[in-house]
């Protein structure tokens, strides 16, 4: 039961403050929102039996992506949008679409309800997930991963580097 | 008491819906790729959602992958970001239309 109220306020916390990124005209507003999103998503990877995805997504996300928006917003002193957001007959549709795209997968997705039993008995321990990770299935997609950040790294620094 | 692993889907469709309307709708690059990253963070709930209902660990693996691929996506977006902003000297998306013809 508190499970339940607990994972409710923490969807109504993520669905407004989503709401606040986008609705927000001050980008650094809408990095704060985001962080609230981000923390409680994470409290409901918890609630879902998940403790070593909750953890990193504190660390990663709210911890060093934010942090990183944050630099960039303070470096370039981003002004406040001055024109109203962007309006035209296509956008119209293509909004009125998405909109009853998503009313369908909702539908869906409630009427299909209980057709698989949820397990009662679920490992997502740190050390399953780590077991399950550094096992030659995933082990090679592991260290591949290390060289994408790399490659990422020396191409951010490279990007931003100052022109002689 | 078990939670709906439903309701953990739809909020993720929500979360992602909510990302689309940000991208469609805002100019400012950095607003931007925020609501990407709100999208990235609806199908990672996605992933542990439908990882608990089936009782397969695999799902967390993928969130940690789609983590790392967000953090090298920030990274370089930025980077580009400040490479734009220093040529600009905006952060209009509709001023970037340099590959356009």
């Amino acid at each position: 039961m508190l499970d339940a109220i607990v994972f409710y306020g923490l969807a109504a916390l993520a669905l407004a403050s989503a709401a606040g990124v986008v609705a927000q005209k001050n980008p650094t507003y809408s990095a704060f929102s985001l962080i609230v999103t981000l923390c409680s998503l994470s409290g409901i990877y918890g609630l879902l039996g998940s403790p070593f995805i909750a953890v990193l997504q504190i660390v990663v996300y709210a911890g060093a992506i934010m942090v990183l928006f944050l630099f960039v917003i303070m470096l370039l002193r981003v002004k406040q949008e001055d024109h109203p957001a962007r309006e035209g007959r296509l956008l119209k549709g293509v909004a009125f679409g998405l909109g009853l795209l998503l009313a369908l997968q909702m539908t869906v997705v409630l009427a299909a309800r209980g057709g698989t039993p949820i397990p009662s008995i679920y490992e997502a321990s740190t050390p399953a997930v780590a077991r399950l990770l550094f096992a030659p299935r995933f082990l090679y997609v592991f260290e591949a991963t290390s060289i994408l950040i790399l490659a990422a790294l020396v191409g951010a620094v490279a990007l931003a580097k100052k022109e002689p | 008491m078990t939670l709906p692993v439903e309701h953990a889907v739809l909020l993720s469709v929500a979360l992602f819906a909510i990302g689309v309307v940000g991208v469609f709708l805002r100019r400012n690059v950095i607003t931007i790729l925020m609501c990407i990253e709100l999208m990235l963070n609806a199908a990672n709930l996605a992933f542990v959602a439908f990882s608990r209902a089936l009782g397969a660990l695999d799902g967390q693996i993928l969130v940690f992958f789609v983590m790392t691929v967000a953090a090298a996506e920030a990274a370089v977006g930025l980077a580009i970001v400040i490479a734009l902003h220093r040529h600009k000297d905006t952060l209009d998306v509709d001023a970037f239309n340099i590959l356009k013809w």
